[in-house]
């Protein structure tokens, strides 16, 4: 027995000259770091930062790999196959969170669901933007980050095929962590002081349970007439809803909750982080994808923000416009933002129902900007 | 990656079309929700 008998031990270690290794170790610790120091959407940026770490250990066994000329199964290739490419995950966390939402406080008040559809603006700005440096699929999945939706930018950069799929999921699972660092600045720099005093009393309408069963099913033919394509992700959406609402099924209403939600998000993160090879992941238009992700954010921030200034303009009973910025869809965060903006200005003004139900009309329109992309570009 | 400012204006077409789409969906949903409202009452006669 002899020292190079131990060689292989050590073999690895020259790889690691390699900066962009431990480049990506770094940006993995710094995931995790931020999921445990500030709790920011810790069920994904833990997982995703552990995989990132996972993936980038030379000649890692957990991605697919040649060896002597033929390539080895990784399981994170493997899950991300069968769950990631054939968009199985994300459409099984839609069942989750459509489980998750009430959509009472916008049934009670169904207008409050046009904010939604202004706060889409980021997504086709920043497509526009976009196109100016990708190619039109690209620059598509790109402004989709903006639909401040995890699994309906995993869906539409999947079957527009975008060669940028690790850097949009990962810009779109980050900035909806970074959703109360983002838009407070933003909705402050629009409003004024006056503007953000504007009080809105809230009155409890009550809902007849018909209306919250038939509500899941009619919007998901409505959107499915218009955009075909988004049938799977609204159909899913609204199919964990109808769950939730139909008052006979509470049981799997509680699984699809929590046992389901939380089982899909693990695999989910860690699978995601299959993606973050350093090869694919360090390049300069991963840095441009991840600035045009903030941009995307802040444009939908502004959208929501001017359009409820714009229709002050016209009513004489005044909206709070920071509501508007609450459309963007990162469910339940906005909504809370905007809540505890108002409290910040007033302690009296209580603008969470408004603000919630701003916020769940962000995910249906969000969805519904999903498909209309697809059905420009598929 | 090329630079082809360009392309921001070609694709302004998408934006109008986008959002004015998105604006009239969410409206019809909203027009359906107020009905649905109307007609079936919480209390009201079935």
């Amino acid at each position: 027995m002899s020292l190079s008998d131990f060689s292989f031990l050590v073999q690895n270690i020259a790889e690691l000259a390699d900066w962009r290794y431990v480049t990506m170790w770094v940006i993995g610790g710094l995931l995790i770091f931020l999921a445990i120091k500030y709790e920011m959407e810790p069920t994904l940026l833990l997982p995703l930062g552990f995989g990132t770490i996972l993936v980038n250990i030379p000649f890692s066994g957990a991605i697919d790999r040649l060896v002597n000329g033929e390539t080895e199964s990784g399981a994170l290739t493997t899950l991300f196959n069968a769950g990631i490419s054939n968009e199985l995950f994300p459409l099984i966390l839609f069942i989750g969170i459509g489980a998750m939402i009430d959509f009472g406080p916008l049934l009670s008040n169904p207008k409050l669901m046009i904010f939604g559809a202004a706060a889409q603006f980021g997504i086709f700005f920043t497509f526009c933007t976009a196109s100016m440096f990708f190619d039109l699929n690209d620059a598509a999945s790109i402004g989709i980050i903006g639909a401040a939706d995890g699994p309906t930018a995993i869906v539409v950069s999947q079957k527009l095929d975008s060669a940028y799929q690790g850097a949009i999921m990962v810009a779109a699972y980050s900035y909806m962590a970074l959703v109360p660092i983002i838009q407070p600045p933003v909705i402050k720099l629009l409003t004024t002081k006056k503007e953000r005093l504007i009080r809105m009393p809230y009155e409890q309408k009550s809902v007849s349970k018909l209306t919250k069963i038939l509500f899941p099913i009619i919007i998901t033919v409505i959107a499915g007439i218009v955009a075909p394509e988004s049938v799977s992700l609204i159909g899913f959406l609204m199919f964990g809803n109808l769950i939730r609402e139909c008052g006979v099924l509470n049981s799997l209403s509680e699984t699809a909750q929590n046992v389901l939600a939380n089982l899909i998000t693990i695999f989910l993160g860690i699978t995601i982080a299959s993606q973050m090879q350093a090869e694919k992941f360090l390049k300069p238009d991963t840095l441009l994808i991840l600035g045009l992700g903030l941009f995307a954010f802040i444009f939908d921030t502004a959208g929501g923000v001017i359009f409820a200034k714009f229709l002050n303009l016209f009513l004489k009973k005044k909206i709070n416009p920071m509501i508007g910025a609450a459309g963007i869809s990162a469910f339940p965060m906005s909504g809370r933002v905007v809540h505890k903006m108002g409290i910040k200005e007033d302690p009296q003004n209580f603008l969470l129902m408004q603000s919630i139900g701003v916020n769940v009309s962000g995910q249906i329109a969000s969805v519904i900007a999903g498909g209309l992309i697809l059905n420009f570009f598929m | 990656m090329n630079f082809e400012p360009t392309n921001f204006i070609s694709s302004l077409e998408y934006l109008a079309v986008g959002m004015i789409s998105i604006f009239v969906v969410i409206g019809v949903i909203v027009l359906v929700t107020v009905l649905l409202n109307k007609i079936f009452r919480p209390g009201g006669k079935k």
